[in-house]
C-alpha cells in the first residue's frame, strides 16, 4: 500500500521510518478515543456489573465480585430477552422480504436513476427516528383503515394492532428497512446481469435462475443486510415502548429502566454485558454458517 | 398478463418505496394539523398556527438548537479523526492493522443501548458530571467510525495514476497532496459529515443515557411523547427533512452533471459513496 506514495528510491529506510511515524500520528487521536470511550466502557461496564449494594448508604454501589447479579439479571429479565430474540428475528425476516424486490429492481432496472432511488431509500432516515415510530400509532390506530381492514378478515388476535406485538415487530422492520435495502443492493449491482441474461438462455425457468444465479450471488448483501438489520433491532427500545404495550417490553427497555429509573447499575450493566456478549455469539456463529468471513 | 409479469418487480420495488415515505407523510401532514386535545395522533382540523409560530411551546427551539451545536462540535471532530485514521489505513504501513480495524468496525455492529449505558457505567464510575460535554464525547465516538468507512471508500477509489502524474510533474509531495489528493477525496469528507451530523442530530438511545438533564431535541420529542408531541414538533422534523433531502439531491444532481461533463469516470465508478457508508463494510 505504502507502494502508491513516492518510491523515495534514494533513502529508503529513514523515509520508511518516518512514514511509519507519520502514520501512527494520524491514527493516534481517533484511536485513542475509540479506545478511551468505546473499549474502555466495556470494562467498566463488566466491573460495574459485578458491584454489590453499598453497606453504608441506599443507593450506592461498591466494587465486589458478584456474579449472582448475571443469575438475578437473566432470571427477572429472560422473557424480555426471548422477545427481543423472537421480534428482531421475525423483522430482519420482514425486511429481507420487502427490501430485496426494491433492491433488485434499483440494481437491475434502475439505470440512470439508481442514484435518484437509492437517495430516495435513505431519505425517510432524515425525518427523526421518533417521530417515525410515532408516526405508526397513527397508522395502526385502532380505527385506522389498516386496522379496520384486517379485523374485516378476522386476522388479528387481539382485535387491534397497536399496543400489541404485531405493532412493535412492524415498526422495527420499518425503522432498520434501509440497513437492509443497501447491502442487498451493494451485492446484487455487483453480479453482472449476463449472467442472469445465460440462465434464461439455457432454458431456466426465472424461478430457477433466481434460485441457482441471483440468490447465491447477493448472498453476502444478504448476509451484511440481516446483521445490520438485526443488531439495532435486538437493542432498540423505542418502538417496543412507543407501539407495543407493557407486556411486549424487550431487553432494551430493561437495561434503560434499571440504569435510569431504577439506578440499579449492577443489573442493568449485567443486561447489558449479556446482551452484547449474545449478540457476539449470534453473529459470529452466523457468519460462521453463511461462510463468509471475509465480511467483516 | 405478460406485462404484469415483466413490471412486477418494477411494481413491488415502487409500493415499497412508497412504504418507507408513509409515516414522513403522516409527520408533514400532522404539522398542519389542529389537536383535539393533547395528543397529536388523529387527524382533526387544518391549521398552519404551528409553522407561523415554531418556537411557540417552551424548549422545543431550545433543544433543537442544543442538537444543532452537538451536531457540529461533534461532526467537525469526528471528521478530523476519522479522516486521519482512514489516511493511515489506506496509505500507511503500520503495526497492530488488524485490531486496528475490528476496533473501528466494532462500534458499529454495537447495539447503541450497550454503548450508552457502559460509557454511562464509565462517567458514573469516574463520577464525571453529565451534560453537553459527555453527549458531544459520546457522539464523537460514535460518528468516528462511519467517517472511516466513508472516506476509505473513496481513498481507496481513487485512480493512482491522477497522483502519479502530478509527481511526474515535479509536484512536491505537498503540493501533490493539496491540489489532487485533497480535492479528489474531499466529496467523500463531506459525504461524511454530513452523514455524521444526521446521526448525531437524530441520535436519542446514546444521548439519553448520557445527558443527564440536559434536552437534545430527540430527547424533547421522548420526553413530550408521554404528555403529547407539540405540533411544532413536527414541523421542525418536516422543516429537517427537506432541507436534508434538498442538499443530498444537490449533490447528486451536481456529481452527474460532473460526470456527465467528464465522462472519464471508469464504468465501475457508478456506486455512489452512500452505499458504502450504509452498508457499513
Amino acid at each position: 500500500m505504502a507502494a502508491v506514495l513516492p518510491s523515495g528510491g534514494a533513502s529508503g529506510a529513514p523515509v520508511a521510518q518516518r512514514r511509519a511515524r507519520t502514520g501512527y500520528f494520524l491514527l493516534l487521536p481517533g484511536m485513542a478515543w475509540l479506545a478511551i470511550f468505546f473499549a474502555i466502557p466495556f470494562i467498566t461496564l463488566f466491573v460495574t456489573s459485578l458491584q454489590a449494594p453499598s453497606p453504608d448508604a441506599a443507593g450506592q454501589f461498591v466494587p465486589a465480585f458478584q456474579i449472582s447479579n448475571y443469575a438475578d439479571a437473566f432470571i427477572n429479565y429472560w422473557p424480555q430477552f426471548v422477545r427481543s430474540l423472537v421480534y428482531a428475528g421475525l423483522a430482519t425476516l420482514f425486511a429481507l422480504i420487502i427490501g430485496y424486490p426494491l433492491a433488485y429492481f434499483i440494481a437491475f432496472r434502475g439505470g440512470k436513476w439508481r442514484g435518484l432511488l437509492l437517495v430516495l431509500v435513505v431519505a425517510p432516515t432524515f425525518a427523526s427516528f421518533l417521530l417515525r415510530t410515532y408516526a405508526w400509532q397513527t397508522i395502526l390506530s385502532d380505527n385506522s383503515p389498516i386496522t379496520q381492514f384486517l379485523n374485516f378478515l378476522n386476522l388479528l388476535p387481539d382485535d387491534r394492532i397497536l399496543n400489541t406485538g404485531i405493532a412493535v415487530v412492524a415498526g422495527l422492520t420499518y425503522n432498520f428497512l434501509p440497513f437492509m435495502i443497501l447491502p442487498l443492493y451493494a451485492a446484487l449491482e455487483k453480479i453482472d446481469p449476463r449472467l442472469i441474461e445465460a440462465g434464461s438462455d439455457l432454458y431456466a425457468s426465472p424461478v430457477t435462475t433466481f434460485r441457482t444465479v441471483t440468490w447465491p450471488l447477493s448472498l453476502p448483501g444478504v448476509v451484511a443486510g440481516t446483521l445490520l438489520t438485526f443488531i439495532p433491532a435486538m437493542g432498540d427500545y423505542i418502538n417496543a415502548q412507543l407501539l407495543g404495550s407493557t407486556g411486549d417490553r424487550m431487553i432494551g427497555n430493561a437495561i434503560q429502566v434499571n440504569f435510569i429509573q431504577f439506578r440499579d447499575y449492577p443489573i442493568a450493566s449485567a443486561l447489558s454485558f449479556i446482551l452484547m456478549a449474545a449478540i457476539l455469539v449470534l453473529v459470529f456463529s452466523y457468519i460462521r454458517r453463511a461462510g463468509t468471513e471475509d465480511l467483516v | 398478463m405478460t406485462w404484469l409479469r415483466k413490471n412486477l418487480i418494477a411494481i413491488i420495488g415502487i409500493l415499497v418505496l412508497v412504504y418507507l415515505f408513509i409515516p414522513v407523510a403522516v409527520i408533514a401532514v400532522m404539522s398542519f394539523n389542529k389537536p383535539d386535545g393533547k395528543f397529536n395522533i388523529s387527524w382533526n382540523q387544518f391549521s398552519t398556527d404551528a409553522w407561523q409560530n415554531l418556537c411557540g411551546v417552551p424548549g422545543v427551539c431550545d433543544s433543537f438548537l442544543v442538537s444543532i451545536q452537538i451536531g457540529l462540535i461533534s461532526t467537525v471532530v469526528a471528521t478530523i479523526f476519522g479522516t486521519m485514521i482512514a489516511f493511515a489505513l489506506v496509505r500507511y504501513r503500520f503495526r497492530g492493522r488488524s485490531s486496528t480495524n475490528l476496533l473501528i468496525f466494532l462500534p458499529m455492529a454495537t447495539p447503541e443501548v450497550v454503548m450508552g449505558s457502559s460509557l454511562l457505567a464509565l462517567f458514573l464510575n469516574l463520577r464525571f458530571p453529565l451534560g453537553e460535554v459527555t453527549v458531544i464525547i459520546a457522539h464523537i465516538m460514535f460518528i468516528i467510525s462511519f467517517v472511516v468507512v466513508t472516506v476509505k471508500a473513496r481513498l481507496q477509489g481513487l485512480d493512482p495514476r491522477l497522483e502519479e502524474a502530478a509527481r511526474d510533474l515535479y509536484a512536491s509531495p505537498r503540493a501533490t497532496f493539496r491540489y489532487v489528493t485533497l480535492p479528489l477525496v474531499l466529496p467523500g469528507i463531506i459525504g461524511a459529515a454530513l452523514l455524521g451530523f444526521a446521526l448525531s442530530f437524530d441520535d436519542f438511545i446514546i444521548s439519553f443515557f448520557n445527558a443527564g438533564t440536559l434536552v437534545t431535541f430527540p430527547i424533547f420529542i421522548w420526553g413530550a411523547a408521554q404528555r403529547g408531541i407539540p405540533v411544532q414538533v413536527n414541523a421542525l422534523a418536516t422543516l429537517v427533512f427537506l432541507v436534508a433531502l434538498a442538499i443530498v439531491l444537490t449533490s447528486q444532481f451536481v456529481s452527474y452533471r460532473r460526470r456527465k461533463s467528464l465522462e472519464v469516470v471508469p464504468e465501475d465508478d457508478r456506486s455512489p459513496a452512500t452505499v458504502d457508508v450504509m452498508s457499513r463494510s
